[in-house]
């Protein structure tokens, strides 16, 4: 179980909160000018990377605003919280 | 008193008081501070139960929590506990123990014919025998889970209280031996919040036991000064009988700690066992090694004992349990055990696999008369409730093997010794790696994760001094790393063991008088009657790995979950393969530990506290109007409410006709309701509901359906404009929770630019709702306010007062009739309740339930999204064209209802069904299909969704999702029901009562 820094309330049990899946998914600015293939991306298709994930979580039982989390899929270690709009932070793993 | 192997004096228990106890039924006595297995080898009872699959007589292989043989069932009635470790069980006054998986008794079982045909049991028998026919499984099944198994689930509701306790430390620490007290008091005395857990009733380890020595004291004394020194620092908390079961992310444990399972009468205030749940920044294993049993030929008869084990007996509780001992080793460290037990009077013969032994062992032995058998190994054991001789034979120079004759040695305790395993397992758990030790011949921690040390033998060092010196350093690293800088003095200066720890090989197994290959007793994994001959029988058949080995003998899956046995069953299966054990690798350990309790782990979250439970400003009055309830979600929810002992069908059929005639009120206060305000809100409103907002007048109510992006139906409800920047939205009553979670998904992860602030509402509103014929003449006779069809028309909201309490008046209807939902502040709910029931009276007025809203809403083919829709319904798979907007640019699903799926021809579709015998109400979740066969499968063409009688019309009716629906109507289609009979329906509109809406507009 993680301990997790909400970038609005900090250091929480991960029991506070509730994991959304992939983040950086746009929603595209104009759906209906979009190929059925590319709508059809941003509904079903997900990376599953051994490595850095970057992800969203939202601290319900808290501040209940949403955030982003990057998370290393294989140790689980959480290296960076964030709040949403701000920039994805590099993959600096080899 | 008897107690036939207690010695006259030593140990920790108190002489003076005798305690009494049961069994088997067999009255016994022992002492404070006793063990049940130490009471019991104090009264020479060896055979403590019988073994999972051969029914073989078992006794009392250790002193701890690996325990694999002395499992117990404790106590009787709904206080039973099945599988109890003997070795951990305090004596107390009045306990009552009986042997498991034995019947008639211990001593006479009828299972134990199985070892008689123990070759043709051998592992996979049942996998091999009972797979075909497949249909027969279920009956093989019980009767395999009748001979199997171990100890009684209790049958009767638990009465005993647990508890939960959170708890947040610096530095905790796992395991009370030496090195956990030495890292416990340097990181103590730098100033850091200290946690130690020991899974003992004395804190303390194996060197309670021993004659170490620390720093000039012996180690019984520098630990009670220790523990002193500890228990008067405040920022230090000591748990005993405490174990440590899961080791999870982030150095989150739980723990078990055991709180009056020991008392006869604890006191009412407290639990019986209390579950921690702990967060600690720094975590110091401190759990020490388990010693390893040898493998050979019948080394699991009652009165085989591992070493460690007799010496805790003979020193802690004064207990000896053999008088002609023979002590079977391949380490030094076992000798010391050995002097001990010749010291308090027994006999003892060493049998030592290796060559030679120091000078100064040999000269010991000498000394105390200790006959010594070198290069020797025991060939097989005798005794058939208990062991009475072995024999031995020398071993062949290559060890491969024997030479000589046997020679048949009498013995009532035959110890083993086999070398040490680190106790990985919590280490394992936190994703720590393993590396295989040539130096100890086990697996011993290599990588660490963050923030965490391994000490002590846990670590693999045996060498006491230094590894006092590497504990004391964690504990302070692991203090200073959590910011306690206090200086300490180093506080180590000497500590000796008299027999120091030798490596010695990993013995795979020892030669037998049969060979190991096929059949022979040479058992690995005491719990689940493992031999060695199975793991041979597994590499032949091909489950060389090592996950596949141990599902296939079931070795180390026991309750036991292999602390003995695993690094032998790796050890055998590296032998036969050829490689190093260290490639064969090793199988996961997961939590718990040791075995736990649901109770521990339930806590308090039991009966009405399992969840939580909501309830609404009427619910009193509900209760005392003899409302029967249903759960909706989490809320409570009068179902129908039963006059004159009416059935259901009775009490719904009146509250229908009551709304439909004269007046009826629902409490819909459970409906979710959300407070939408800022400037972006029309704008927002637009993007979530599948219909147009923009022009929504200040007042009025609009009925909205929202998708999900895959233009799915999630939630309706209906949506009314309060002013120009503010909206009120409702939404189903199990959807609240999600539907406020989609918005503020939107608000807060796509559309950041615009203002718009949704705020739950749900419990700040008791809305009634009134309805029928006489609804209006209800309302008006509390309010002044005019609510003419001209001045509240449908779908209008008008705020009025109430009572004198200012409310909120919706004239919408989800019961096709006229209708008021009046919101209240819930603080007044109950208030206007009870006065609209009072004026009520003379218009007849009926509360009704759900049943009767279903009903209602059924009959004018409203929808309940998540009845009759079940995320895969498209708004015009639901004939809901009309409510989606062809005009705006974009809105959440739109882009969806262009996607292949969603235009495919033979859709499900939502339509009505009238059923041809006028009288069957057909189950909900019934089939529909075209083409009937007297046994399924039948081609399958749809489902029912919604099926009632209609008491205002007089006979059944039904919505189903119904293949190419939309152009079915007029067409016969079969319903065939569980009983057999088959139903004619004909397809229709939904929509059965008032289809223009007369009623309602009203």
């Amino acid at each position: 179980m993680f301990v997790i820094r909400c970038p609005y309330c900090g250091e929480r049990d991960q029991t506070e909160f509730t994991c959304h899946g992939e983040a950086h998914i746009a929603r595209p600015k104009n759906p209906n000018e979009v190929s059925d293939k590319k709508w059809g991306e941003y509904l079903f298709f997900r990376t599953n990377p051994k490595g850095y994930h970057y992800e969203r979580w939202t601290h319900d039982h808290g501040c209940r605003r949403w955030f982003n989390v990057k998370r290393h899929t294989v140790t689980d270690k959480i290296v960076q919280t964030y709040k949403m709009g701000e920039s994805k932070p590099e993959d600096n793993s080899a | 008193m008897l107690n036939r192997n207690r010695l006259v004096s030593g140990g920790s228990i108190n002489r003076n008081k005798i305690i009494n106890f049961k069994f088997n039924g067999q009255e016994l006595q022992g002492f404070e501070g006793d063990t049940l297995a130490s009471a019991l080898l104090a009264n020479d009872i060896h055979l403590i139960g019988r073994s999972f699959k051969y029914h073989r007589p078992r006794g009392i292989l250790t002193a701890g929590s690996e325990e694999p043989n002395a499992l117990v069932q404790l106590e009787t009635g709904s206080k039973t506990e099945p599988n109890a470790r003997a070795t951990e069980i305090e004596l107390y006054e009045g306990l009552i123990a009986t042997s498991q998986n034995c019947w008639p008794s211990v001593k006479y079982d009828i299972g134990a014919l199985n070892n008689l045909f123990s070759r043709i049991l051998p592992a996979g028998f049942y996998y091999k025998t009972f797979m075909w026919p497949p249909s027969m499984w279920l009956f093989y099944e019980h009767f395999i889970r009748k001979a199997a198994g171990l100890g009684e689930a209790p049958k009767k509701k638990n009465p005993d209280r647990y508890e939960q306790k959170f708890f947040y430390c610096d530095v905790m620490i796992i395991g009370g031996g030496v090195n956990g007290l030495v890292a416990a008091l340097a990181a103590a005395r730098s100033g850091a919040k200290v946690l130690i857990v020991d899974e003992k009733k004395d804190i303390g380890g194996y060197l309670l036991n021993t004659k170490a020595k620390i720093n000039t004291l012996y180690a019984q004394v520098w630990i009670k000064e220790t523990l002193n020194e500890l228990h008067a620092l405040k920022n230090v908390t000591i748990l005993n009988r405490t174990t440590a079961t899961g080791y999870y992310d982030y150095n989150y444990i739980t723990a078990l700690q055991k709180v009056t399972n020991h008392e006869i009468n604890p006191n009412k205030k407290l639990p019986r066992e209390r579950f921690w749940r702990i967060r600690s920044k720094e975590v110091i294993l401190a759990q020490g090694a388990f010693e390893r049993p040898l493998v050979f030929s019948g080394n699991d008869k009652p009165g085989i004992m591992m070493a460690s084990a007799a010496q805790v007996y003979m020193s802690q509780y004064g207990v000896l349990p053999g008088n002609s001992i023979t002590l079977f080793t391949n380490n030094d460290h076992a000798y010391s055990v050995a002097l001990e037990a010749n010291l308090k009077g027994a006999k003892v013969i060493i049998i030592d696999i290796r060559h030679s032994v120091s000078d100064t062992i040999n000269k010991l032995c000498e000394e105390n008369k200790i006959e010594t058998y070198f290069s020797h190994a025991i060939t097989s054991t005798y005794g058939s409730k208990k062991v009475n001789a072995i024999s031995v034979q020398e071993l062949s120079s290559d060890k491969q093997s024997f030479v000589g004759e046997a020679v048949t040695i009498g013995t009532d305790l035959l110890l083993m010794s086999g070398g040490w395993n680190p106790a990985v397992q919590l280490f394992s758990q936190s994703r720590g790696k393993l590396r295989y030790s040539d130096e100890i011949s086990s697996f011993v921690p290599d990588v660490l994760i963050d923030h965490q040390y391994v000490v002590g033998c846990n670590n693999g060092e045996f060498n006491l001094r230094q590894s006092l010196l590497n504990s004391f350093q964690a504990g302070i690293s692991a203090a200073h790393q959590t910011g306690h800088k206090i200086e300490v003095n180093q506080f180590i200066d000497d500590a000796v063991e008299p027999y120091g720890f030798t490596i010695s090989d990993v013995v795979p197994y020892v030669l037998g008088s049969k060979p190991v290959t096929h059949g022979s007793k040479h058992f690995i994994d005491f719990q689940n009657d493992v031999t060695a001959a199975d793991i041979f029988l597994a590499q032949r058949e091909g489950y060389v790995s090592v996950e596949h080995t141990k599902r296939y003998t079931t070795t180390g899956m026991a309750t036991d979950q292999g602390k003995t046995s695993n690094v032998n069953a790796l050890a055998i299966m590296s032998h036969i393969q050829n490689k190093p054990v260290g490639e064969v690798g090793h199988t996961t350990f997961r939590p718990p530990y040791v075995p736990q309790t649901f109770g521990a782990i339930a806590g308090r979250n039991v009966d009405q506290y399992f969840d939580p439970e909501r309830r609404t400003a009427i619910h009193q009055w509900h209760i005392d109007n003899g409302a029967v309830f249903e759960d909706v979600g989490q809320w409570k929810r009068p179902h129908f409410y039963p006059k004159n002992k009416e059935s259901m069908n009775e009490a719904v059929n009146r509250e229908c006709i009551a709304a439909r005639k004269s007046v009826g009120i629902l409490d819909a206060s459970t409906l979710g309701k959300i407070d939408i305000q800022g400037p972006d809100a029309a704008k927002f409103l637009n993007l979530i509901y599948t219909n147009a907002w923009s022009k929504l007048e200040i007042g009025a109510c609009r009925y909205g359906l929202m998708c999900n992006e895959h233009g799915m139906v999630f939630d309706d409800g209906v949506t009314t404009r309060i002013s120009e920047n503010h909206y009120h939205m409702t939404t189903t009553t199990g959807g609240a929770a999600r539907v406020m979670s989609w918005l503020e998904e939107f608000l807060q992860t796509e559309w950041l630019d615009m203002k718009v602030y949704c705020t739950s509402v749900t419990e700040q509103w008791t809305v009634l709702s009134i309805c029928g014929p006489k609804s209006r003449d209800l309302l008006s006779s509390l309010t002044e306010e005019n609510i003419t069809n001209e001045s509240l028309p449908y779908m209008r909201m008008k705020k009025a007062k109430i009572c004198g309490i200012d409310a909120r008046i919706f004239r919408i209807s989800f019961t096709g009739e006229l209708s008021f939902e009046i919101n209240i502040p819930s603080r007044y709910g109950r208030y206007v309740w009870d006065k609209v029931i009072d004026a009520g009276k003379k218009f007849n007025i009926t509360p009704y339930g759900t049943e009767t809203m279903h009903v209602l809403r059924a009959e004018k083919g409203f929808i309940i999204v998540g009845q009759d829709t079940d995320g895969s319904a498209t708004p015009s798979d639901l004939n809901m064209d009309w409510i989606v907007s062809k005009k705006k640019e974009d809105f959440l699903g739109k882009r969806s209802f262009a996607r292949s799926d969603t235009v495919r021809e033979n859709r499900k579709h939502l339509v009505g069904l009238l059923i041809n015998d006028k009288k069957t109400v057909i189950p909900e979740g019934s089939h529909i299909v075209d083409k009937a066969h007297k046994k399924p499968p039948m081609k399958m063409s749809g489902h029912i969704t919604s099926s009632y009688h209609s008491p205002t019309l007089g006979y059944p009716i039904a919505m189903a999702m119904l293949k190419n629906g939309k152009n079915r109507s007029g067409d016969t289609v079969l319903i065939p029901l569980m009983n057999g009979k088959l139903i004619e329906a004909t397809v229709t509109d939904n929509v059965f009562y008032d289809k223009e809406g007369f009623r309602q507009n009203d």
